[in-house]
This record gives structure tokens, sequence and C-alpha cells, in this order.
């Protein structure tokens, strides 16, 4: 039985793409520059019923701007400074689409922020560990999303033609938020003082030239007749702050997942929903040997290395999951295959200096922070002939619950790495162990001194296990926690877990995807936005908003 | 620096004597101003007296004085038209309320743009025209371009008036951006696109002042309904200045046409250009390439700013208090072409979203009788000329058929058509090339060059000899 109705493959968002099939973006590479030109096609919205005018985006711009960004880093390691410009005269980027965000689904433009979120941290995570940085050279307004999109790159020249400016036009115009980060990074990431930030924040048409410096709202101005050559000089500039790579890309194929009415099979990572209501389980299989443990072995293989393929394929998955499956709340989560071979490449992973192998490092840290961003429920299900170690523990502990098969006839071993070891951090800066026992960091020292393999009933000991039944309680327990969950509000599930999925530190990302994300979300569903006269419904209406002026 | 009245320097009707804020601001702007008609004005004509006219007064009967003055001493006055006590907002969501005597703070922004924007033109023009003086082709006619060009300068005045009276010190710096700006120039250009246009040549300037100027008047129009209480005052009067404008254009145009009629006629076997006038089909050229650049100005067809500003009673229809409607525009419809997928289909847009496109049907209606008194000059002289007025969806910029490709008649066209066909409806190099090659200046008292008519009467009661400009 199907539990769930699938989407037909027709009506599925596809998050891949390609330059050559890109309608919005150009990207073109010359030595160590690159440059990202954005030119929306007005017509080229993903579904009908809006116009993608003046530069704004939907979805599927953004998917050709993070394919764009994830090209770079692993198709032109000696690119050293992207720059993001615009192909429209006078215009930068008018943000997102009002008219598709005010026709949008409330999940679908929760995830729409979401994505278009992860796309900006992924700028931010290339010029933290990828030897790039960016600059977004803004040849006229840039608006809301627009600016957010400059605030993510490391620096922001505006040309001064005494009109274009940066603005946050989402409080007085539309009601709602800059909800891809923009009120995090103007106050956490530019450190502008707040008060400028509340003026800034207010003002519709923005903040233009001298004064965007003075702000630093931008780094520079720079006047029309000269604009090329600061935009030129900059990005050199910048290049040089970068050390210099002569490696060769690898040229990113298309990962192939087969899709059907039961969900999505690629070669080591598959979907299947059901058979409980609501409930898919994700499984992956590992292969059986562990393969090269060199850099050029690796690049050799390329987007075939086995990781590197796995990991890619549960980016898609993780995506389809939530664009394409929003009726699915629950997710069984297994990986199938030998502790060693799941431990295998950890310490090369860790600590090896290639730039390719420091590519797939961080993309599965990225894709690993997808699953703590997803909102669905996981339970990482441990029972016989898994293998949760290493890197694969780091997706036991993305999960909200661990079920550990723990019985002597059937032995399930997990087990413990370097990769455990902060290898790949979370949204709140530290590792999934040290978030997981926040208040007993001696437990973490004590779980990473026993690094190797480990036997059921000693993971369960030392807390790795959020229930460990032997083999005659396991199906029933599994069967009453799918059930359980899958009868909960979805929306107090989804609450609760982004709630309890962070604890520790604040960074400027759990700010993001915390307190704005949830803000947003938030004014998103009250009537004073999306009501019968709320600012985002009124806006290019004829019709102008009415408040509910009470507080809450 | 003495203390310099300019209650007696600015000829008002806003008690300027009394208001020191206002004082402050204007006298640190007076000077930027009279810097920048000094080097962006018409330059080499700032000696010369000129026979102008200066409003001194918003009396119906003598609201203006004629005489001879030298540009930079010109007496930029600010007027308002007289306040109404009762007006209440004519349009929009707050229709019937009091109009507002200060700008309430929710549309601050907004209004302060929509000032702006209407602002900028007005000194744009200037700089456009800046360099006309040298080629006038008669006393009379430069004497017409100084006059515009003074009057655009006052309501530059008019615009910075309100926005150092109303908007605090964001109107300030944007009176000073508006003396920064140059048309043209590539690193601050003007606002609009139009009004960065090279007006080099005095056909050119007829079409600006009969088209571009007379977009002009219509955001005058909408604006002097503006629940904006001194916004709309100061607009009442302006338009009574503006309408010399679109005189001069559409007689200007006239007395081409008059000049190339009559030596048609008189030799109808030869070229007009052997003769030293321009060919009909030129000024035909120059009178689409004009209209659809100023069409442009008024906005997209369906356009949510346009909605908000009649939602909020910023910017009204024009004449709208004296329009036998629903004033309030709520839930009525609109039917337009819209340009969709490569074609058009009648369309039911919501009223408010298409008030640009109401104000520009004025604006055509406008225009066509502008064309039919030019025809009328051509039936006059027995020539067999017709002109026409380009529809609005040809050789669009802005708005959605600029989208599209679309005949002078307003049919679609592919690409390749219209790459084709276009030649034959806007200016060639050619053409520039040879209105230019005629514009030699004229001066003497008396004379007019051979590419135009003289008129038919002159100002204020002068003669067309009289000496409009004193060397």
């Amino acid at each position: 039985m199907t539990a769930t109705a699938t989407p037909p493959a027709s009506d599925c968002i596809d998050f891949q793409t390609h330059p050559d099939q890109y309608r919005h973006w150009k990207l073109a590479v010359d030595g160590d520059l690159a440059k990202l030109t954005m030119g929306v096609q007005p017509d080229g919205g993903q579904r009908p019923g809006y116009e993608l005018k003046l530069n704004s985006y939907d979805l599927g711009v953004d998917i050709e701007l993070a394919d764009a960004i994830q090209r770079i880093r692993f198709e032109h390691p000696e690119v050293r400074c992207v720059v993001l410009t615009g192909a429209l005269d006078r215009v930068f980027c008018a943000g997102a689409n009002i008219n598709m965000l005010s026709s949008s689904a409330h999940g679908f433009k929760v995830n729409f922020c979401k994505f278009t979120n992860e796309t900006r941290l992924y700028i931010e995570d290339a010029s933290e560990n990828s030897n790039v940085s960016f600059l977004a050279a803004l040849n006229g307004t840039a608006s809301g999303g627009g600016y957010e999109l400059a605030l993510a790159c490391d620096k922001i020249l505006l040309v001064d033609d005494r009109s274009s400016a940066v603005s946050f036009p989402e409080v007085p115009l539309l009601g709602v938020l800059p909800g891809t980060g923009g009120l995090t990074r103007i106050s956490d990431k530019r450190k502008i003082r707040r008060d400028l930030t509340d003026v800034f924040s207010t003002v519709a048409e923005g903040i233009k030239g001298k004064r965007a410096v003075q702000w630093n709202l931008v780094d520079r101005i720079a006047p029309l007749s000269k604009w090329d050559k600061a935009v030129d000089e900059m990005a050199r500039e910048m290049a040089a702050e970068k050390e210099t790579c002569d490696s060769k890309g690898l040229p990113l194929e298309r990962v192939e997942l087969e899709r059907d009415d039961e969900g999505l099979r690629g070669k080591y990572v598959s979907l299947k929903l059901g058979p409980e209501l609501r409930t898919a389980s994700v499984s992956i299989q590992l292969p059986k040997q562990s393969g090269p443990l060199d850099a050029d072995a690796a690049l050799a293989e390329g987007c075939s290395w086995w990781i590197f393929q796995l990991f890619r394929e549960l980016d898609q998955v993780l995506l389809d999951l939530r664009l394409n499956r929003p009726d699915i709340g629950l997710v069984n989560l297994r990986v199938i295959g030998d502790v060693e071979v799941a431990m295998s490449l950890d310490d090369f992973l860790a600590t090896s200096k290639n730039w390719f192998v420091r590519e797939v490092r961080n993309f599965i840290k990225r894709v690993l922070k997808r699953t703590d961003n997803t909102a669905k429920s996981f339970y990482a299900v441990a029972d016989e002939g898994t293998g949760f170690a290493g890197t694969f523990l780091e997706l036991a502990l993305a999960c909200d619950r661990i079920y550990l098969l723990n019985d002597p006839e059937t032995p399930v071993r997990m087990g413990i790495s370097q990769a455990n070891t902060g290898v790949f951090p979370m949204a709140n800066g530290i590792s999934r162990l040290q978030t997981r026992f926040l208040g007993e960091p001696e437990r973490v020292d004590k779980i990473l001194a026993a690094s190797g393999v480990l036997e059921a009933e000693s993971a369960d000991e030392m807390g790795l296990a959020t229930f460990a039944p032997d083999e005659i309680d396991w199906d029933d327990e599994l069967r009453l926690a799918t059930e359980e969950r899958a009868s909960f509000s979805p929306d107090a599930l989804t609450g609760m877990e982004s709630n309890l999925r962070f604890a520790g530190p604040e960074t400027m990302e759990t700010k993001i995807f915390g307190r704005l994300s949830a803000w947003q979300n938030w004014i998103f569903q009250r009537p004073n936005a999306v009501g019968e006269h709320g600012a985002l419904k009124c806006y290019g209406t004829p019709e102008r908003p009415e408040f509910d002026f009470k507080r809450t | 620096m003495a203390t310099i009245d300019y209650s007696q320097k600015i000829p008002n009707n806003v008690d300027l004597k009394s208001d020191k804020r206002l004082q402050r601001a204007l006298e640190a702007w007076q000077p930027n101003y009279l810097d920048w008609w000094r080097e962006a004005g018409p330059t080499d004509f700032n000696e010369n007296e000129v026979f102008l006219r200066t409003a001194i007064s918003v009396d119906k009967d003598g609201w203006a004085h004629f005489g001879h003055v030298a540009m930079p001493d010109y007496r930029w006055g600010i007027f308002l038209t007289p306040q109404d006590k009762q007006r209440t907002i004519g349009f929009g969501d707050c229709l019937g309320d009091d109009a507002w005597q200060q700008v309430p703070g929710e549309h601050r922004n907004a209004l302060r743009r929509i000032i702006v924007t209407q602002a900028d033109t007005e000194p744009a023009s200037v700089e456009q025209q800046r360099l006309l003086g040298h080629t006038a082709p008669s006393l009379y006619d430069m004497r017409n371009l100084f006059q515009v060009n003074v009057e655009e300068g006052r309501h530059l005045w008019a615009m910075v008036y309100i926005l150092h009276s109303y908007f605090g010190r964001d109107g300030r710096e944007e009176a000073e951006e508006l003396l920064d700006r140059r048309s043209g120039n590539a690193d601050h250009p003007r606002i609009l696109g139009t009004f960065n246009e090279p007006c080099r040549d005095w056909l050119s300037f007829f079409c600006f002042t009969m088209f571009t100027d007379r977009d002009g008047k219509f955001q005058l129009l909408s604006l002097a309904e503006s629940g904006f209480d001194p916004l709309a005052r100061s607009c009442r009067f302006m338009l009574t200045e503006e309408a010399h404008h679109m005189f001069v254009g559409q007689t200007g145009l006239g007395r081409v046409i008059q000049r190339t009629c009559e030596l048609m006629k008189e030799y109808p076997d030869r070229d007009v250009r052997e003769l030293g006038a321009i060919p009909l089909d030129i000024i035909q050229r120059y009178i689409n390439y004009w209209n659809s650049s100023s069409n442009d100005l008024f906005g997209g067809e369906i356009s949510s700013n346009a909605s908000n500003f009649f939602a909020s009673g910023l910017k009204g229809r024009a004449y709208e208090d004296k329009l036998d409607v629903d004033h309030a525009a709520k839930n009525e419809f609109y039917t337009m072409d819209v340009w969709e997928n490569g074609s058009l289909s009648q369309q039911e847009v919501p009223l408010r979203n298409a008030m640009n496109e109401v104000l520009r049907d004025g604006y055509v209606e406008d225009n066509i009788k502008g064309v039919e008194y030019w025809n009328k000059i051509c039936a006059k002289n027995d020539i067999d000329f017709r002109f026409e007025l380009p529809h609005r969806r040809f050789n669009r910029k802005i708005g959605m058929y600029s989208e599209g490709f679309f005949a002078h008649d307003g049919t679609p066209l592919d690409e390749a058509t219209w790459n084709q066909k276009s030649a034959d409806w806007l200016p060639s190099d050619e053409d520039r090339k040879y209105v230019e090659s005629l514009m030699v200046r004229c001066t003497e008292r008396g004379k007019i060059a051979g590419w135009i008519a003289p008129p038919p009467k002159g100002i204020n009661g002068q003669p067309f000899d009289y000496e409009y400009v004193r060397f």
C-alpha cells in the first residue's frame, strides 16, 4: 500500500540544473575571477501566474544560483573571487517576487525561504572554507531579497548614480520581514547600530550613495563611468587575498535518481513512501569496500566517488521530501552496511589538504545541516545490518531520536571516528555530540576516547541511543513510536523539533533559521499580512491594507 | 554673511518673511541653485537681457509681469494657488477627509519620491536645452526658449519649496541632489530616461515642448488633485505656466510645417531639402520618436505604484474633481489590450492599477488635437500629407509593450519586421544630420531662419521684430 499520494513526476520540482540550461543567470569564468550575472526572464517563472519583473526571483531562479555556487566550488577551484551583478539597467535585484509569494501556499513559502536561506549561507560557507570570496557589484537598486543576497557576499560595491539604493521595503510596503537573513546580517554580520538598522528597515526607498557607506550598508560606492573598472579592481583586490590554485576542476554530473510511485531510487540512497501513513523511509546503502584513500584517486573517481555521490543523492532526497512530499511527516532513516566501511574515509576526509576532498567534506557538512533543517521528524533506525558510524553516526545524531536494536542474537554496531569531533559542525558552530551532551562535556571526551567500533550495549550506555529495545520489543516499540508521531499536530512538531535540535550557542545561522524564520513564518500566517486586507495580499492590487493595530 | 532678504528677492505668496526655518533652508540652497544655472543652464546667454514673463502673484488677471531681465537675475518666485480651507481629498480611500496641510507620516516616503521625480524633470529639461540658444532661428524663438527655461527653473523652485518646508533634513538633501544630477551624465543622470536624451536641434526642442512637457502637464494635473494640499496648490499654479511651453511646441512645429508646405506649394517639382526646409516625413519621424519616448514617462500600464498612489490620495486623475465618476474607483475595471505571451488580448484590469493608462488616455487625446492642428496647416496649403500620431504601443521602452514590437499603428510585429521597418518610422542619422545642418543662428531683429515660418504675432502685444533678446 502507498500511504501517501505521490505527486506525478511532472509536478515535482527538479533541483538540478546546468549552466547550459540556466534561464536567469550567466556564469562566466575568466582566470581566477568568475562573474555571475542575474538577468531574470520575466516569463520564466516556475509556475504560471506571476511575472518575474525587475530581476525578482522565485525558487527556479534560486535553484540556478545554488547550482552556480556549487559548480564554482567544484568545477573552478582556480576561482578566487566571484562577482555577483545584474544584467538590468538601474536595477540589481528586487528580491523575491511578491505575486509568487502571495499566491503560494504557506508550506511552499516557508520552504522557498529555507532554500534561499541555505543558498545564501552556502555563499558564506564558500567564503569561509573554499578559498573564494564574493563581491556583490550592485549596478542598480538592490531591494529586499536583492540586498539580502548582497549581504551574503563578503563585500558590497554600490553604483553611485544618485538614485540606486539598497533597501528593505518589506516592513513599510509589504507588512512582512526581509526573510533571507537580512535583518540578522545587518546587525550581526555588518554590525550596524540598532537605531540605524531600525531606520533603514522602515524606509521603503532605502539608503544610497555616501550615506550607505557611512552606515556600513555597503563597503564602497563607484560612479557609473568608472563602474566596470571599480568592480574589476575590487574583485582583483579580493582575489589577491586568497591563495592561488592551479588544480583542474571536476565537472559536476547530474545525480540520477529513479522516480516512481514508491519514491526515489539512487545508487546509494533511496526514499520509499509508507508503509505507515505520512511516513517514509530513507535507506542509505554503503558500498562493500571503502575505495580510494588518496586525493588523486578520489578526484579521478569524481562524481562517482561513493561518499560524494551518496551525499549528493541524499541532498536531492531531502529537497524532494521538503518540497515535493508535503504529506510526509516522519522519516525513518537507515544506514545499511559495514561500520568499518562507514568510518573508512573519516580520517582522510578530516585531514586532507586537497581542495577536492575539502569541498566534499564541506558538502557533507551542508547536507547534514540540511537534514537538521528539514521540517520532518527523523528517526534513526539502527537495526540489524545497519552501520551508523563516524560520518554516518552524524546522520543518526541529526535525527530526533535514535532507535538501537540491542539484542545479543542480532549484533548491531555503531562507531566513533574523527568525523564526530567537529569536522561537520552544526549551525550552532559545535559538533553534534557536543550539542547532544551540552550538559556533560566530559561525556563527549569519553565517547571520542572510545574511538572505533561500538557494540550496541556500549553505544547505549554512552547515551547514543534514545531507546535500545531487544528483538522481542523492537517491532512494537517502533510501530508505536511511528504511529504516535504521525498523529501529532505537524505544526507543533515542526516548532518543537526546531527548538530542540539546536541547543547551545547562537550563531548568525541559528538566528536566521530560528529567530528570523520563525517570526517571518508567524507573520506569514497573520491576517495583517495574508488576511483579506493584509499587506501582502493587497500589494499590487487596488486595495490598501487594513491592519489590526493591536500589538501581540 | 549679511542676511539677504529673500522675501524681497523671491516673489512669493507663502509669507516667506515669517518662516525662519524655510528662509534658512532657502538661503543655503539659493546660491547653489544659481551656481547650477550658471553651469548647466543657457550659460552663454547669462549676460543678455531677455524679454521675460515673471510670475508676480496668483491673480488670474495680472499674475505675470513682462520686461527685459538678465536670466540669472530672474525673480524665481514661489506661488501657490490660494488655500481653500474647505478642501477635502477628492479620491481614493480617504475620499472626503480634510485635505492634508502637513505630510501624513505614512505617506512621507511615497510623497517625497513623487515630488523628487517630478522636480528632477524641471532642471533636466533646462540642461537638455542649454546649447539651443546658439542656433535659435529668430529672437522670438530664442526668447521662447529662455522663457521655457526660466519657468522650468521656477518649477524646480516650487518643488524645492515643498521639499524644504515639509520634508525636513531628507527634503533638504533631496533638494541638493536635484542640483547634483545632470541630464545625460554617465555618473549621475537624471531619474527618467527621456530627460537624459539630448535635445540638439530646434525640431527636437519643439517636439520636446509639445510631447514631453505635455506629459509634465498631465503629471501636474494629477498632482494638482493630491490630498497633500500644498503640493496640489503648487501644481495648480505651475499649470498656468506650463501651457505656454506646449504652445511653443505645438505652434513651433506648426510653423516648421507651414514653411515646408509653403515651399512645396511654390516649388512643387523640387525637393524641399534643396530649398533649406525640413521634409514633412522627417518631421513625422521626429514626432514618432519624441511622442513614443514621452509615452514612456507615464509608466507601466498596470502598476501597483499607480494604484497605491491613487488609493492613498497622493495622485489622482487629471481633472478628478470635475469628473462625474466614482472617485474611490475601488471596484471598477479598465479594459485594456494586454500584451502577454506574444499576443494582445482585451482584459479587465482593476481601475486603480490602470491609473497610469487613464492619465495616458488624456494625453493621447490632447496630442490628437495637436496633430489635427498641423494637418489643417497642410490642408490650408493644399499639401496632400497627413501627420499621424504613433500608436501608444509604438517604440516603447517602459511598460508591457516594451516587451514586444509594434508598428506605428500599433500592430504587433516580429523582431525581423521591426528591424526592417523601424527606419521608416524613426529619425535616421541622416535625418538628424540634415536637421542639424539647418541649425544656424539667426538673431537679427525681424529675421527668421529659412526652415521655419514667422509667428502670426509676437509676445505680449509686441511685434515679431521686437528686440526680444538684447545683445
